[in-house]
């Protein structure tokens, strides 16, 4: 993890802290950024929308519907921004 | 079968205390032990031992003879209870609530009331009818009015509320012994209520103080009275002295007590949770401007139900009963 | 205090969102309110102004028992005078061919006195300030008496207990003054020894203090048990299943999101959500109440929507009215609800009692789910995840993205055929995109 490029860092953290938005706590503390969060922290439908919202609005990418699978895991989703542009 | 402590028998148990109901089931059991003239008749108080539990115990205890459950006809048993005093008995007629009474009003008004006058004195008619009265249990607008005021308009008729245990437990004696119809009015909410059962009889003439004071004379009756009482509590709190006044007998009504108070503290708030038109409190209102117009320092008060069939809503009813916070309003009003 | 909900005998003041002073509008929150089972925002019923808070912060109170006095538009504050209807009202009520009749003349139905119901200007109220010689309002008569303003002088208000005490004691009508309320009493009358000296009563008015504590998940999980243990004691009831296609449903939300903006995108959820309040429109006999022994229909349809919390335990809030609701209309109103439960900040309208129940275990639940019965509801719908499975049309397999829904009903109210009906109207719906999209 020390060795991850800038916008995979900076990317990785706007995931985060969308999950932060809709499921804090020690759940997501416990989280590796390979499991699958939608799972690991319980999140519904309306959860995941939520989470959808606050990422793209932070990250700035537009995320459709069909983006959702590339969204399941906090390495994923890092990926998916990057290749998004962000950074 | 008969309970272990009898306060007729007992004088230690004779001050105990007591619920209102155990106290009107107690003077049920003196009156049927004391005279066999005396017997009681209502729709379930044999078998069922009485809608609201009063007659408990008593049919096993005294029999079917004494004990009698009734066809669901008020006018029939109530009439058949005039029949039985004309003829000698004693008879206790339960009516299981106000509202029911309306169907016996017939022979409660045109026959009960009238024949010791209509015969010159030459008949009486020693009955009791006991009946449930008042609101506060969610049995909605039939099951909830306060028609004591209507009653009490009616001469002829002596109409009593016990609004204590002691009353509960005291009442009933005189009442058997009057030779007019005697209506008891045992308001529901107080059934639960525990008190000084005190054993003696009482009277049924007269109001009673039950709590002195200077500044407002509170002037209720049955249910009302905790009411009352615990307004005056709440008065005190903020340095008004409340004196409480229990009507007790509601016809004949006691004037001179409720007079007396109001001389003496100059304002009256009157209690009653009938209905504010044409209302018992109406009467104690207009006897004072009668006859104590010039100690009035302020205009008499009344807090009365809200003028609206009781409604069935818990919260709607308690919006449309007197309440403490009512009462001490209107005590505030008063003095200013 | 409101009743949120059929079981609730009272509630605390945990918060107040208003003073007195503030203006409010039917909707607003003014309170916020904690039962057993979670905190409540608790809207206003009245336009006007807050004039005292009856309860303060931490009272436990009974429902029905005032929590504020809101002096109306229509009422005016009571130290204003109120029985004088010359003070205009803030927002005058008339109706539009008066408004036009009083401008036709040049006056303005805002400085007109209203006699008709309501304080309402009239069409006679704006001819009789036509015909009044002077337009100028009177200025308003305070309650009690001025001497030196008004021009004959007003009867002095005295009780009959001062006026005998002045005549015994001679003193003349000039020594008297009145006490606060303009009315002479026993203690105005000079000489005397006052009769009592009552305190002014003292009114508490409660600061907002600390913010509000959340109902513990203890107090919920009591009440949970106590819901669900009466549903069982109380209620025979019976369950049907039915597996539903969504093959084409989910297509047409996807089309739909794929050109909306993610705040517009629709979640499945919602779309069951309106199938089963449609359905429960339809089938009436499962939308209502088990009241005293009998079935007592529902006029509308009220949605309980069982929202799990992220730290344990439940709230249904409830959407009114929820088969009138076009599908974003449903996913405004699912959110919403959901937001606020989750926030522990339920609103008095998300109290009210729900007509039938639906719980929804979303994409990662399980299967399917048999729930209970929220008394007194006779039905309660369950919706288990959105699963693909082998699925046969006419005599071709494939695979289908599906949901097993099921119907819990109360066996007194209904029977099983009935709650087959009902599944099937979900089922209806669900294959009709007219009736959603």
């Amino acid at each position: 993890m020390t060795s991850v490029d800038p916008a995979t860092r900076r990317a990785r953290e706007l995931v985060r802290a969308g999950l932060a938005r809709v499921a804090p706590g020690p759940d997501l503390d416990a989280l590796d950024d390979g499991d699958d969060f939608r799972d690991a922290l319980e999140l519904d439908s309306l959860d995941f929308l939520s989470f959808v919202e606050h990422l793209a609005r932070s990250a700035e990418v537009r995320i459709d519907e069909d983006d959702y699978p590339r969204l399941r895991t906090v390495r994923d989703a890092a990926a998916f921004l990057v290749a998004a542009g962000v950074g | 079968m008969s309970a272990a402590t009898d306060p007729a028998v007992d004088p230690a148990a004779a001050t105990a205390r007591s619920t209102y109901r155990e106290a009107l089931r107690e003077a049920l059991r003196e009156a049927l032990r004391a005279d066999e003239r005396v017997f009681l008749m209502g729709e379930d108080v044999g078998r069922y031992g009485g809608c609201f539990a009063v007659s408990l115990g008593l049919l096993e205890e005294f029999g079917p003879e004494r004990v009698r459950d009734t066809p669901l006809s008020e006018s029939a048993f109530v009439g058949a209870g005039i029949g039985a005093a004309l003829g000698g008995l004693r008879p206790i007629v339960e009516i299981m609530t106000v509202n029911f009474s309306l169907l016996a009003l017939d022979q409660i008004l045109n026959n009960a009331a009238t024949l010791s006058h209509m015969s010159g004195g030459q008949l009486a008619v020693p009955l009791v009818i006991r009946m449930t009265t008042g609101a506060g249990r969610q049995l909605a607008a039939q099951h909830s009015h306060s028609l004591e005021g209507w009653y009490a308009h009616i001469p002829g008729l002596r109409v009593v509320a016990p609004a204590t245990v002691a009353d509960a437990r005291g009442m009933l004696a005189p009442a058997l012994a009057s030779p007019d119809p005697v209506l008891v009015f045992e308001h529901a909410g107080l059934y639960a209520t525990e008190g000084d059962a005190g054993g003696a009889a009482v009277g049924l003439d007269g109001a009673a103080v039950r709590r002195a004071g200077t500044d407002v004379s509170l002037v209720t009756y049955g249910g009302m009275l905790p009411t009352a009482l615990a307004a005056a509590e709440h008065l005190a709190g903020e340095g008004t002295s409340a004196e409480v006044v229990d009507l007790r007998s509601l016809r004949p009504l006691d004037e001179d007590t409720v007079l007396a108070s109001v001389r003496r503290t100059h304002r009256l708030v009157v209690v009653d949770e009938g209905w504010r038109s044409g209302s018992l409190a109406a009467e104690v209102a207009a006897r004072v401007a009668e006859h104590a117009f010039y100690d009035l320092d302020a205009p008499p008060e009344r807090v009365c139900s809200a003028e609206v069939p009781v409604p069935y809503a818990v919260h709607l009813e308690r919006a449309a009963l007197p309440a403490v916070d009512d009462v001490v309003a209107a005590a505030r009003r008063t003095v200013g | 205090m409101p009743s949120l909900g059929a079981d609730m005998d009272a509630g605390t003041v945990v918060e107040w969102a208003v003073a007195p002073g503030d203006r409010v509008r039917r909707g607003d929150i003014v309170a916020a309110v904690e039962t057993e089972k979670s905190v409540i925002d608790v809207e206003c019923f009245e336009d006007g102004v807050v004039e005292r808070l009856l309860v303060p912060v931490g009272t436990k109170v009974p429902v029905g028992a005032p929590l504020a006095v809101i002096a109306t538009d229509r009422s005016g504050p009571t130290d204003a005078p109120s029985a004088d209807q010359q003070a205009p009202a803030p927002h005058p009520r008339a109706t539009p061919p008066v408004r036009q009749f009083a401008k036709r003349h040049g006056l303005d139905v805002a400085d007109l006195p209203g006699s008709g119901h309501d304080g309402t200007v009239t069409r006679a109220d704006v001819r009789a300030a036509l015909e009044a010689p002077a337009p100028s309002p009177a200025p308003a008569p305070s309650p009690a008496p001025a001497p030196s303003s008004a021009p004959a002088p007003a009867r002095l208000p005295i009780t009959p207990y001062a006026r005998r005490l002045a005549a015994e004691r001679g003193t003349g009508a000039e020594a008297l003054r009145p006490g606060p309320d303009g009315v002479v009493r026993a203690r105005d009358v000079p000489d005397g020894p006052s009769a009592s000296a009552p305190t002014p009563a003292r009114e508490v008015v409660a600061p907002a203090e600390e913010p509000p504590p959340r109902a513990t998940s203890d107090g919920m999980r009591a009440a949970i048990a106590a819901r669900m243990n009466r549903s069982l004691r109380e209620i025979p009831q019976y369950h049907v299943d039915a597996v539903i296609e969504l093959g084409a449903a989910l297509e047409g939300l996807r089309e739909r999101n794929r050109r909306a903006a993610v705040t517009e995108r629709i979640v499945p959820a919602a779309l069951l959500l309106v199938a089963a309040a449609r359905a429960a429109r339809r089938v009436p006999a499962l939308n209502g109440h088990w009241v005293d022994g009998a079935f007592a229909p529902s006029p509308t349809v009220d949605l309980g929507v069982v929202v799990s919390l992220r730290e344990g335990g439940l709230l249904v809030p409830t959407i009114p009215a929820a088969d009138e609701l076009t599908l974003p209309e449903a996913m405004t109103a699912l959110r919403d609800a959901v937001t606020r439960a989750r926030a522990g900040r339920l609103r008095s309208s998300d109290a009210v009692d729900a007509s039938i129940t639906v719980t929804d275990l979303g994409e990662t639940g399980g299967h399917a789910v048999h729930g209970r019965i929220f008394p007194p509801q006779v039905a309660l719908v369950g919706f288990g995840a959105i699963v693909r499975r082998p699925w046969a049309e006419g005599d071709l397999l494939g695979v289908r993205p599906t949901v097993a829904a099921t119907l819990t009903g109360d066996h007194r109210a209904t029977d099983g055929v009935v709650g087959g009906r009902f599944l099937h109207v979900i089922d209806d719906v669900l294959h009709d995109p007219e009736e959603w999209s």
